[in-house]
């Protein structure tokens, strides 16, 4: 009888967790990609599973992820639920036909009888030091194809949770892991992992009355840690965590808004064509009269992911998030 | 003098324990295309086998023009031909157990048909109904990829998923020579081969790529020959030969299924007709390199084995073109109604549950709609699905 104990988790310890968790219950989820087996993926997320569920059921495929993505969807078709790694953000773009033309579409296009149950991990966005191609964040591109779910877990909870309701969805699931946050610890008790809120849901972070800062995924920290300086000022920042892009839950951020009358949008991703401007959009079209102030965005540059000794310069961080609730305030005041 | 000989060649020398794996001549295609009709093999063929052959290449002829026909007449968007192709697409039908799998290319719905799914069915895509009309479990074909080489992986993935569960399904997947060029076609190969998965590859090399020429396309001895850099056999097979395209394919098919693994199969074939009906071939090829082909034809070289061994006779004959007669009037009949299409049905399917964002868009077209329609018996009452 082991004594169950609330312990500290890394991000990285709980996916896993979800991973097993997910296999042990359903035999027909499959995890494959490049290195998850022997190695268990270059950032161990799939640690332990080809042992313990054997090479079937954890593949190490051919390095090639259109091939690895184009393999799922067949194995989805004869009734598998595949759990694909695609390495890193960048290197998923070989397999982005396969998304686009096949995965999001196959319900869509044979009326339902053909749905594929596929998730797709990502590990994605910058703050790791990685070099060229290791840092992307190309959700954007994600969340313009119908069809496709597209979620990012902040917190350890919602990692185990979310990726457990990825799996069991019968929609296919871009999965974006914020890799920068992989060994970010909570107390977590995996025994009994904390119940999240589902897929399609974003979560108050936060409460406060000055603005709502929206967020999601590698920035809920960076938003936490800038509303909890905002005190200095005497602002009181609400922080909402998305956790779903695709679908996208209006009514927690447009509720918040409504409160506090101002929004700040941050995310590392680009500005231009990024999901910024998608949420400010819907969030302008649905509370302006209720704006205080413009919706403001906070964002990466409209830069190539720029190399990692100056990758700090890009990436929003507490600083620039202040600059722009200040700017919410001067707006509020002329 | 090359770059590689100014700089002394590049040949690293190999790590001490390097060896070739295995020996590649039984994995190379022969020198020739496989034959059948009018040689010795086809005495050894089996009568009924040949008649029934026939009797779906006369369908399958009768279908493309008819299919054509009503491109004419604006009930199809556009249809691929595969006039002069028959052979391949019946046999890959009629070489496979009905619990194996067909991925078929745009190109391949002459396969889907023979493989029993309705006509009209079949045609939905390039009908510009619905994309696909068929459901792919039913008949264990998966829609007609539009997209070159991407269903090839989807048919390694099934086929490997059927194995990994007990099943012993094969997947036969279909391509043009063109699409041996993607990607997508090298990541399936080497995928198959890696897994040995029950998968057979089928090349049509139908000469041309919409215009493109097969040498501009490859500079390989034959496409067949790029099975070997995989570690699979390579088979070449005359495409206009029926009998030879069904014992070539089945061959494989039995292979696969017995747990040898993948085969990439070459039918050397010539589509006589355009690409399709948007297509000018005359901008591409002379009208002697088609005729010499149509000399060479899949309906006619089984249509003069058969006869002339007695196994078919005038009355035979009128029986397969009266058949595939009433398969066309039949064909023609239902296609000329008009579709029935609900565009209410635009937000069903998109996902499992429809997400609030669908919702508000199915609100607005139904708004538009019933200020479109006086009448509102005209539009289903969805008004319950609105919630």
């Amino acid at each position: 009888m082991t004594t169950v104990a609330v312990k500290p988790a890394t991000m990285a310890q709980a996916l896993t967790r979800a991973l097993r968790d997910a296999m042990a219950a359903d035999p027909t989820v499959h995890v494959m990609g490049e290195d998850v087996g022997t190695l268990g993926g270059v950032f161990r997320v799939t640690d332990g599973l080809a042992k313990e569920f054997g090479e079937d059921r954890c593949t190490d495929t051919p390095l090639a992820e259109a091939g690895i993505l184009g393999a799922a969807v067949g194995m989805a078709m004869y009734g598998l639920r595949p759990v694909v790694e695609m390495q890193f953000d960048a290197f998923a773009y070989p397999a982005f036909e396969q998304l686009v033309s096949h995965v999001s579409r196959m319900r869509n296009r044979t009326r339902g009888k053909m749905p594929l149950p596929i998730t797709v991990r990502i590990p994605y966005g910058g703050g790791i030091g990685g070099v060229e191609h290791h840092s992307d964040s190309s959700e954007a591109y994600y969340m313009a194809t119908p069809g496709l779910h597209v979620v990012t877990p902040a917190t350890i909870a919602d990692a185990y949770g979310m990726l457990r309701e990825a799996i069991a969805s019968d929609d296919p699931v871009v999965f974006l892991e914020p890799k920068r946050l992989y060994w970010s610890k909570d107390s977590w008790n995996p025994e009994h992992p904390t119940e999240v809120e589902p897929i399609g849901r974003a979560v108050v972070r936060r409460t406060g009355r000055s603005a709502t800062l929206i967020t999601y995924g590698p920035s809920v920290p960076v938003c936490l840690e800038a509303a909890e300086a905002a005190q200095a000022e005497g602002w009181d920042l609400e922080v909402v965590d998305l956790r779903s892009l695709v679908p996208f839950d209006d009514e927690t951020v447009c509720a918040s808004v409504r409160r506090t009358g101002r929004a700040v949008v941050v995310h590392e991703s680009t500005g231009f064509g990024g999901p910024g401007g998608e949420i400010a959009a819907r969030v302008t079209e649905r509370c302006f009269h209720h704006l205080e102030a413009p919706v403001l965005r906070v964002a990466g540059f409209d830069i190539p992911y720029p190399p990692p000794m100056l990758e700090r310069h890009h990436l929003p961080g507490v600083d620039r998030i202040l600059d722009a609730v200040a700017r919410l305030q001067w707006e509020a005041e002329s | 003098m090359t770059v590689l000989e100014q700089r002394g060649g590049y040949r690293p020398a190999p790590p001490p324990a390097w060896q070739p794996r295995m020996d590649p001549a039984p994995l190379l295609p022969d020198a020739e295309p496989y034959r059948v009709l009018g040689t010795e093999a086809a005495g050894k063929a089996d009568p009924d086998l040949l008649r029934r052959l026939y009797a779906q290449l006369v369908r399958g002829r009768r279908y493309n023009a008819q299919a054509t026909a009503l491109t004419k007449q604006g009930r199809l968007a556009v249809y691929p031909s595969t006039t002069g192709q028959e052979a391949c697409e019946v046999a890959a039908a009629m070489a496979l157990e009905e619990r194996d799998w067909l991925f078929p290319s745009y190109r391949d719905t002459l396969a889907v048909v023979a493989r029993g799914v309705d006509p009209v069915e079949a045609l939905t895509l390039l009908r510009g109904d619905w994309h696909t009309g068929y459901d792919p479990h039913e008949h264990r074909v998966a829609p007609l990829s539009t997209p070159l080489a991407t269903q090839l992986p989807h048919a390694v993935g099934l086929a490997h998923a059927a194995r990994l569960k007990g099943d012993d399904v094969v997947a036969l997947a279909m391509i043009g020579d063109g699409g041996t060029s993607e990607g997508d076609f090298h990541e399936a190969l080497n995928f198959a081969a890696v897994w040995q998965a029950p998968v057979v590859f089928l090349v049509q090399n139908n000469g041309f790529a919409i215009s493109v020429p097969l040498a501009k396309q490859t500079a390989a001895p034959s496409l067949a020959h790029k099975a070997v850099g995989y570690g699979m056999p390579g088979r070449l097979v005359d495409g206009n030969d029926a009998a030879a395209m069904y014992e070539v394919i089945g061959d494989a098919v039995r292979h696969a299924r017995a747990g040898g693994g993948p085969t990439l199969i070459e039918a050397v074939t010539y589509r006589i007709d355009a690409h399709t009906n948007a297509d000018d071939a005359t901008r591409y090829r002379g009208d002697g390199e088609v005729d010499a082909w149509r000399d060479h034809d899949p309906v006619q070289l089984l249509e003069r084995e058969l006869t002339e061994r007695g196994l078919l006779d005038e009355s035979g004959i009128e029986a397969a073109r009266e058949d595939a007669e009433a398969m066309a009037a039949d064909l023609r009949a239902r296609m000329n109604r008009d579709a029935e299409l609900n565009p209410m049905d635009l937000f069903d399917h998109v996902y499992a549950e429809t997400t609030a964002q669908l919702r508000e868009q199915r609100a607005l077209l139904r708004a538009e709609l019933e200020a479109e329609h006086d009448d509102q018996g005209d539009l289903d009452d969805q008004e319950g699905d609105l919630r």
